[in-house]
């Protein structure tokens, strides 16, 4: 009885000695689950969350503090992803949260832009070239469509244009076909 | 006698092929208007180098082939581009695509035709030929062909395998071109297999084209090329299939042939190769079967950029009750009501269509889970599986059942007793798949550029207080002179400084200039006018020395 008591106590004792050692040695940097919601999100930065960009909001999603539907340009496809992830409900978009837009780009009038580098202080993606008193323009395959640099602008030049859909950007619909009454 | 395999599957659709198969080829006269796609081709669309107003000669480049995968687009004969703008295009969005449009002023004047000695050339730059010359698989799949046959050095091909399959029903226009080209056929082989050097070449034609065996063996005698008939089956023509076929190989799930030694191409292709070649002609024209509801159904060498309309009349013209057309087979083609569409690099078939050829579909009904799709399935795949995870767009899921090994062949809905349209969520799970992977390379981009933005941010940030704290520190001394005084040079490393002026000055003196001896008069005369400038131009120096470094220290 006795031996079986020490025998089972230094078991337990040697495993939690190796648990609170690789607990320590094997710490795992940053959090991994702000890093897996982050990977989710879309990553426009476009702050419609209510969040300075992707990751607080990511953060703020793992800490409990922010909701799951807040991020637009993620859509219900990435309401649903990060619903799964976290082993909630999906929610749809409150009434608060803009629904999703199409995908743009921003736009810069050249003729109009005074150079004033406003928008490039506001693009979070450096989406943006020029200098100051030098036209400035938008590099669109960078561009994420947030629409931040919009409202710093202050001769209004910036304005978002939908990307056109062409036959290299078009994808098959899900079929639809007529299906027999079931009797 | 070579021992054939059996790939997995397969079906035995209603051939058809004898409606267009019993007349020549037929030469389609000049249309009004040719409207040439800038993309006829997988890959990225080339970029135009004519514009509206130029005139152009017949095989004169309109469109260069621009990125990694894209192919030239030439002018198909002599005339005037009317514009370069968008136009509807065969693709099965219906979207229009950047098109440039030729109005033919009837003189088909070349331009200078010139042709290649492929064995003296090397094999870079026979392939640089291939990618400007437009060549691509004219199959039907329009891979460009400088991609297909740029060979690794560590790539070596032991079968070539020519596609002469052609399992689609309906279409027959691979069949006349082996009986009627057969040799121009074989010539572009040679040069594939330049560029290759495989240890065997085979051609696969189905044993439904018996002339065409015939026609291809008398041309390939004496040239070790090897003519195989294989069993009709649909889809023989897959190039996964036919390979399975003659060489018993298996080509790896998401592989390529290329992986197991094997390269494979289309006869209409190798012919295309042999005109570039051998005859300096680009890609301009293919041969197109009309047939299906149309009163003479024929095979046409019709131009690059004809109206499929115009061939239609060429064919008798459409019977009544006829309704839209099909580009390409039954089984895999695209379903067009627009007649003005045009004829492109893929277009090996055009099928007028009617309410008794093919009659619309019964409604569909549930999945029974028959299984009788994966019995058919050539890719060895479990379709009912792939529909199911498609319904839900469990895209994750999709994958793991190998859904990009699927070809579209679409001989699941051809056997499925519930009518269902499977291989239309195939291609819907695809083109799904493909753009949610061309987002999170985007989203992955901008978190790079975003993070790398913050840290700038932040460096920034740090570098502007350091250099604050400093001015202060500075500030500070100058406020306390008597406590640290401006500390005057050391004198050990002005010593130093003036040690090593010393020693340059020494060396200078050391050197003689060369070549001072014998000089005439004139020379001397020059050199002591140069030294007197150099002279002033030191004084100069110095009367600006102080202004200068004023100047420097602001
Ligand atoms: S053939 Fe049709 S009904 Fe049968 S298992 Fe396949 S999809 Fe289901
Ligand atoms: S369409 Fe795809 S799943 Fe259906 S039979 Fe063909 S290869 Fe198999």
């Amino acid at each position: 009885m006795l031996t079986a008591l020490l025998v089972m106590s230094a078991i337990a004792l040697a495993l939690g000695a190796a648990l609170g050692y690789s607990a320590i040695r094997l710490k795992v940097e940053g959090n991994p689950l702000v890093d897996k919601i982050d990977a989710i999100l879309p990553q426009t930065q476009c702050g419609q969350c209510g969040y300075p960009g992707c990751k607080p909001y990511a953060a703020a999603i793992a800490s409990g503090e922010a909701d799951i539907n807040r991020c637009p340009p993620g859509g219900e496809e990435g309401i649903r992803k990060l619903a799964d992830l976290l082993g909630v409900e999906f929610k749809p978009f409150g009434n608060e949260t803009a629904g999703p837009k199409p995908k743009s780009v921003a736009f810069i009038d050249e003729n109009v832009c005074i150079g004033c580098t406003l928008c490039i202080q506001a693009c979070p993606v450096d989406a943006i070239a020029g200098a100051a008193k030098q036209m400035h323009t938008i590099i669109a395959s960078e561009c994420t469509g947030c629409e931040l640099c919009v409202a710093p602008c202050p001769v209004n030049c910036i304005s978002m244009v939908p990307l056109p859909q062409t036959p290299q950007t078009w994808k098959w619909q899900y079929p639809v076909y007529t299906l027999a009454p079931v009797k | 006698m070579r021992a054939l395999h059996h790939f997995h599957g397969g079906i035995h659709p209603e051939e058809h092929k004898l409606e267009s198969s019993g007349l020549p080829i037929a030469r389609a006269p000049l249309p009004q208007r040719l409207t040439l796609p800038l993309q006829q081709h997988l890959g990225s669309r080339a970029k135009a180098v004519v514009q509206a107003g130029d005139r152009v000669l017949k095989g004169q480049l309109l469109a260069r082939a621009e990125g990694e995968m894209s192919a030239a687009v030439h002018a198909p004969t002599s005339g005037l581009v009317l514009s370069v703008d968008l136009g509807a295009v065969p693709h099965p969005s219906g979207l229009p695509d950047l098109c440039a449009t030729i109005e033919p002023d009837g003189e088909e004047r070349w331009i200078e035709r010139a042709t290649l000695d492929f064995c003296a050339l090397p094999k870079a730059e026979l392939l640089v030929r291939l990618r400007d010359g437009g060549i691509v698989g004219l199959g039907g799949a329009t891979f460009p062909a400088h991609l297909k046959f740029d060979l690794k050095p560590a790539q070596a091909i032991r079968t070539l395998v020519l596609n002469g399959a052609e399992c689609e029903p309906w279409i027959t226009s691979d069949d006349r071109l082996m009986r009627e080209r057969a040799a121009e056929i074989v010539q572009g082989i040679e040069i594939l297999r330049h560029l290759v050097n495989p240890a065997e070449t085979l051609v696969g034609i189905e044993d439904n084209k018996p002339q065409a065996i015939a026609a291809m063996r008398q041309a390939c005698a004496n040239t070790g090329i090897e003519v195989a008939a294989i069993p009709t089956l649909y889809p023989t023509g897959g190039e996964k299939q036919l390979i399975k076929v003659l060489t018993g190989k298996e080509v790896p799930s998401g592989g390529y042939p290329l992986h197991i030694g094997v390269l494979c191409s289309n006869v209409a292709t190798a012919y295309a190769v042999h005109r570039l070649v051998n005859c300096g002609e680009p890609v301009i024209s293919r041969l197109v079967t009309v047939t299906g509801n149309v009163r003479t159904p024929q095979n046409f060498e019709a131009l690059l950029g004809t109206p499929i309309e115009d061939l239609t009349k060429l064919a008798g013209g459409a019977l009544p009750g006829s309704a839209d057309y099909i580009l390409g087979g039954p089984m895999m083609g695209l379903h067009t009501s627009n007649g003005r569409l045009p004829v492109v690099k893929s277009t090996n078939c055009i099928i007028v269509k009617s309410p008794q050829l093919f009659p619309p579909l019964p409604p569909a009904l549930p999945c029974i889970r028959c299984t009788r799709c994966a019995d058919a399935c050539p890719a060895d795949l479990q379709p009912q599986e792939l529909y199911w995870f498609a319904q839900a767009r469990n895209f994750d899921k999709i994958r793991n059942y190998h859904l990009f090994d699927c070809i579209e062949c679409g001989a699941c809905n051809y056997v499925c007793p519930s009518h269902i349209p499977l291989a239309q969520y195939f291609r819907f799970a695809k083109s799904e798949i493909r753009a949610l992977e061309h987002e999170s390379a985007a989203a992955a981009l901008a978190r790079e550029r975003y993070e790398f933005r913050q840290m700038r941010i932040e460096r920034d940030k740090q570098e502007k207080a350091e250099k604050l704290a400093q001015k202060e520190k500075a500030a500070l001394a100058a406020r306390q002179p008597a406590a640290a005084p401006v500390a005057p040079q050391d004198s050990s490393t002005q010593a130093r400084i003036q040690a090593a002026l010393e020693r340059a000055k020494a060396q200078a003196a050391a050197v003689t200039p060369k070549n001072m001896d014998a000089l005439t008069p004139q020379q001397q005369a020059e050199i002591a006018e140069i030294e007197a400038r150099r002279a002033r131009a030191r004084e100069l120096a110095q009367a600006q020395d102080i202004p200068h470094n004023s100047n420097n220290a602001d």
